[in-house]
C-alpha cells in the first residue's frame, strides 16, 4: 500500500471519485489552476476539465448557494472553502437551505453536497486561519459534520461524504495536511458517517479526541500508561454530527473515568455535548468528573501565541492522571 | 494621453399593453385566442384565490401569507413564456406562476395551514418550494443552471423571481455574477413591486432603475411594465431563448406594485399613502387584459361570469380539501433530518412520542 499524506489521501478521493461519476463537480476558490492553496485538488483540472473543476469567482455564499443548485438538479457537488475564517458565510446557506430542503419538501427534495474546508491552528498562519468551530456547523439539525484525523480516515470518510444523500461539512485539520504519512490502500474504502472509532481498547480511563489532536494525544496517552502502567481506551470522534454518543457511553460505562480532547475554545462546544452525552447515558457508572482540554474562551491569538492556548501533551497527559486521581 | 471612452450603457423600458387595453401591434406578441384566454383565467384565479387567502387568514383558517394581488402579470406571463422542461425557483409572492407549474391550490393552502405536506413537489415537476430569506435563493437558480448547462439539457432553462429589497443583497450580487461569468441559462424577474415591507424603492437604491444593475455584470438588462402581462410574456420569451441559445442570463426589471399588505401580518397604513395604492389599482394588470381580449371578440360578460363561478367552485372546493384533511403524522419531523438512519434521533422520536402519550394521558 502507498504511504500517503492527508492532502494526498483527499486528493485520491476526489480523483476516485470524480473518475467513477460524473456528476460529481469541484468547485471553489482557486481549485483549478493553482489546485487549491493547499493542491488538495492537484491534478484534477488536467483530467476532468473545466466544466468539472471550476475556479469560481471570490463569493463564499455563492460557491455553498450555487452548490445547492447543482444538488437539487441531480449533481453532487464537492465546494471548498479556502479557510475556515472565510466559510462562516456559508452558515446562511446551510441552516437557511441545504439543512432544510429535505424537510421542506418531505422527502421530495434533498441536497448531496459537501463543503471542505481546512481548519484549526497550528501552521503559523495569519488572522481567520486557525481556527476550531466545527460546534458552530454541529448546532444546524440536518447538517452532517466531518473530521477526519488521518489520512486513510481522511479518504474513506470523503468519499463517504460524497455518496451521503446530505449536505455533509467536511473539516480538515489542515495541522496534519502533511505532518505524516500512512498507508492508504488504492483499491475503495469507504466509512461509515455517524461513527466514533475506538482506535485503541483499555480499561481504567476513556480519552476522546477528534481531529488535529489526534498525535498529541496518542502521545500523551503513552506517556501516562507508561506512568501509571494503566491501559487507556482512546475514541476518535470522526463525526461530530450526528454524533455517535452509543460508543462513548459504552466506553465510558467500562473505564469510569474521560478525558475529551478538543482544539476549539471550551463553552458551548463539541466537549460540551460530549459531557451532557455522559450525563445522559453513563453519569452512574462515573468514578471521577469528566475532565476537557480545550482551547481557552478566548480570541484566537496570533500564531506568536496560539500553541501556548491548544491542547498540548503535557496538559492532556496531566489531565489523564487528574482524572486516574480523582 | 486623452481620456477615452470605454463603454456607453442604456436601459429600455417596454410596454406592450397599455392601462386602457391598447396595445402596441408592433411588438404584439403571437399568441393564439386559446393561449390569451388560459393566461386570463390563470391570472384571475390567482387573484381571486389571493383575496380568498387573505379572508381565510382573518378567519383563522390558515396562518400568515404574502398576498400577490396586483403583481399577476409580472409573474404568471414568464411562467407561460416557459415550458414544463424549464425551472422555477421562487420566492414567495408568486402565487400564480406555482399555479401555472402544477402546484394544486390545495397544496398551497396545505403550507399557508402550518404543514410541509404543501411543499411537496407536484408531478416531478422542476418547481422548488417557497423561499423565503431574501435572494438567497437566487444562488440555486444558477447552480440549477449550471446543471443544465453541464448535462447539455438544451431545452432548459431557469426563472427566478426576487423582489426590489432582494437586490440590495449579497446573494444577489453574487448570483449575477457568477451567471454572468459561467453564462448560464437564467432569467432573473425582479418583482419591483415599490416596497419591501415599509421600504419604498426609492430608499432601497440610489439606482434609476434595477434592471440597470445588469450592465455591472455586463448582461442583458430589461424594465418592463410588469403589469402588462404581453410584454412580460415577451420579454420572458426573449430571455428563454438566448439562455437556451447559450447567450447567457438576463435581468427583467417588472415594475409592478404591492397593491396589499405585504403579509398579513403588516400594516401598510403605517407607512404609505392610500392614494399611491389607488393610482396604482387603476393600473391593475387584470383590468387592461380583461379590456385586450374583449376588444379581440373573444372574450365577454357572459364568459366572465361563468369563469367566475367556475373559479368560485374550484376555490371552495380546495378550502374543502383542505379541512377535511385528517393524515397528521406527529412525528414525520423526524423521517426528513437526515436521509440515513441515526441512533440519536430515533431515540428522540420515541421520547417525543412517550412525551404526546403522557400530555394525552395528563389532559
Amino acid at each position: 500500500m502507498p504511504k500517503l499524506t492527508m492532502v494526498q489521501a483527499i486528493n485520491l478521493a476526489l480523483t476516485q471519485e470524480m473518475e467513477k461519476d460524473d456528476s460529481v463537480i469541484v468547485l471553489g476558490e482557486d481549485v483549478g489552476r493553482d489546485e487549491g492553496v493547499f493542491r488538495v485538488t492537484a491534478g484534477l483540472l488536467e483530467k476532468y476539465g473545466e466544466a468539472r473543476v471550476i475556479d469560481t469567482p471570490l463569493a463564499e455564499s455563492a460557491i455553498i448557494g450555487t452548490a445547492i443548485g447543482m444538488a437539487l438538479a441531480g449533481l453532487k457537488p464537492v465546494g471548498e472553502m479556502q479557510f475556515d475564517g472565510f466559510s462562516y458565510i456559508m452558515m446562511h446557506q446551510l441552516e437557511g437551505h441545504a439543512s432544510r430542503y429535505r424537510a421542506r419538501s418531505m422527502g421530495d427534495w434533498h441536497v448531496p453536497l459537501v463543503m471542505r474546508l481546512p481548519y484549526g491552528a497550528g501552521v503559523r498562519a495569519l488572522e481567520h486561519h486557525s481556527e476550531s468551530r466545527e460546534a458552530m456547523y454541529a448546532t444546524v439539525p440536518g447538517v452532517k459534520v466531518v473530521i477526519p484525523s488521518t489520512p486513510r480516515n481522511a479518504r474513506a470518510l470523503l468519499v463517504a461524504a460524497i455518496r451521503d444523500p446530505d449536505p455533509v461539512v467536511f473539516l480538515e485539520p489542515k495541522r496534519s495536511y502533511r505532518a505524516f504519512k500512512e498507508e492508504v490502500p488504492e483499491a475503495e474504502e469507504v466509512m461509515e458517517i455517524g461513527k466514533a472509532q475506538v482506535v485503541q481498547e483499555g480499561e481504567d480511563l476513556t480519552v476522546i479526541f477528534w481531529g488535529a489532536m489526534m498525535r498529541i494525544t496518542l502521545e500523551a496517552v503513552e506517556e501516562a500508561q507508561k506512568k501509571r502502567g494503566v491501559k487507556i481506551e482512546v475514541i476518535d470522534l470522526l463525526t461530530i454530527a450526528p454524533m455517535d454518543g452509543i460508543t462513548i457511553a459504552e466506553s465510558v460505562k467500562k473505564t469510569g473515568r474521560c478525558v475529551i480532547v478538543q482544539e476549539a475554545p471550551r463553552s458551548m462546544s463539541v466537549s460540551s455535548e460530549i459531557v451532557a452525552r455522559i450525563n445522559d447515558k453513563a453519569l452512574m457508572y462515573l468514578e471521577a468528573p469528566v475532565k476537557r482540554v480545550t482551547h481557552y474562551d478566548v480570541v484566537t491569538p496570533y500564531f506568536g501565541r496560539e500553541m501556548k492556548y491548544i491542547p498540548s501533551v503535557g496538559r492532556i497527559r496531566r489531565s489523564i492522571e487528574e482524572t486516574l486521581d480523582f | 494621453m486623452p481620456i477615452s471612452k470605454v463603454g456607453s450603457f442604456s436601459i429600455s423600458y417596454l410596454q406592450i399593453l397599455d392601462e386602457n387595453g391598447n396595445v402596441d401591434t408592433k411588438l404584439e406578441p403571437d399568441l393564439s385566442p386559446d393561449d390569451l384566454i388560459k393566461l386570463y383565467r390563470v391570472m384571475f384565479f390567482a387573484r381571486e384565490a389571493d383575496q380568498r387567502m387573505v379572508k381565510l387568514q382573518r378567519q383563522g383558517r390558515i396562518g400568515t401569507m404574502g398576498p400577490s394581488t396586483g403583481q399577476e402579470a409580472a409573474h404568471c406571463a414568464p411562467i407561460f413564456a416557459s415550458t414544463e422542461k424549464d425551472w422555477m425557483v421562487g420566492s414567495f409572492r408568486e402565487a400564480g406562476a406555482r399555479l401555472m407549474k402544477g402546484e394544486p391550490l390545495a397544496q398551497a393552502l396545505v403550507y399557508y395551514n402550518g404543514f410541509e405536506e404543501g411543499n411537496r413537489r407536484p408531478d416531478q415537476q422542476r418547481l422548488l418550494p417557497i423561499s423565503i430569506i431574501v435572494s438567497t435563493q437566487m444562488l440555486h437558480a444558477v447552480g440549477i443552471a449550471y446543471a443544465m448547462k453541464y448535462r447539455g439539457e438544451k431545452d432548459s432553462a431557469v426563472i427566478v423571481f426576487f423582489g426590489d429589497g432582494a437586490t440590495s443583497q449579497g446573494d444577489f450580487h453574487e448570483a449575477l455574477n457568477f451567471a454572468g461569468v459561467w453564462k448560464v441559462p437564467v432569467v432573473f424577474v425582479c418583482q419591483n413591486n415599490q416596497w419591501a415591507i415599509s421600504m419604498p424603492r426609492s430608499k432601497q437604491t440610489n439606482s434609476k432603475t434595477l434592471a440597470q444593475k445588469a450592465i455591472a455584470y455586463d448582461i442583458p438588462g430589461i424594465q418592463v411594465d410588469g403589469n402588462d402581462a404581453l410584454a412580460m410574456y415577451k420579454a420572458t420569451k426573449d430571455a428563454l431563448d438566448r439562455a437556451k441559445a447559450g447567450e447567457g442570463p438576463t435581468l427583467i426589471e417588472a415594475v409592478t406594485y404591492r397593491l396589499m399588505m405585504h403579509t398579513t401580518a403588516d400594516d401598510p397604513t403605517k407607512y404609505r399613502a392610500r392614494d399611491e395604492e389607488e393610482q396604482w389599482w387603476a393600473k391593475d394588470p387584470l383590468v387592461r387584459f380583461k379590456k385586450y381580449i374583449e376588444k379581440k371578440n373573444i372574450w365577454n360578460d357572459e364568459k366572465q361570469k361563468a369563469l367566475e363561478e367556475e373559479i368560485k367552485k374550484q376555490i371552495d372546493d380546495a378550502v374543502k380539501e383542505l379541512e377535511s384533511r385528517t393524515e397528521f403524522k406527529p412525528d414525520i419531523s423526524f423521517d426528513y433530518v437526515f436521509g440515513t438512519r441515526h441512533q440519536e434521533i430515533e431515540e428522540q422520536r420515541q421520547e417525543f412520542l412517550d412525551n404526546l402519550r403522557k400530555e394525552a394521558a395528563d389532559a
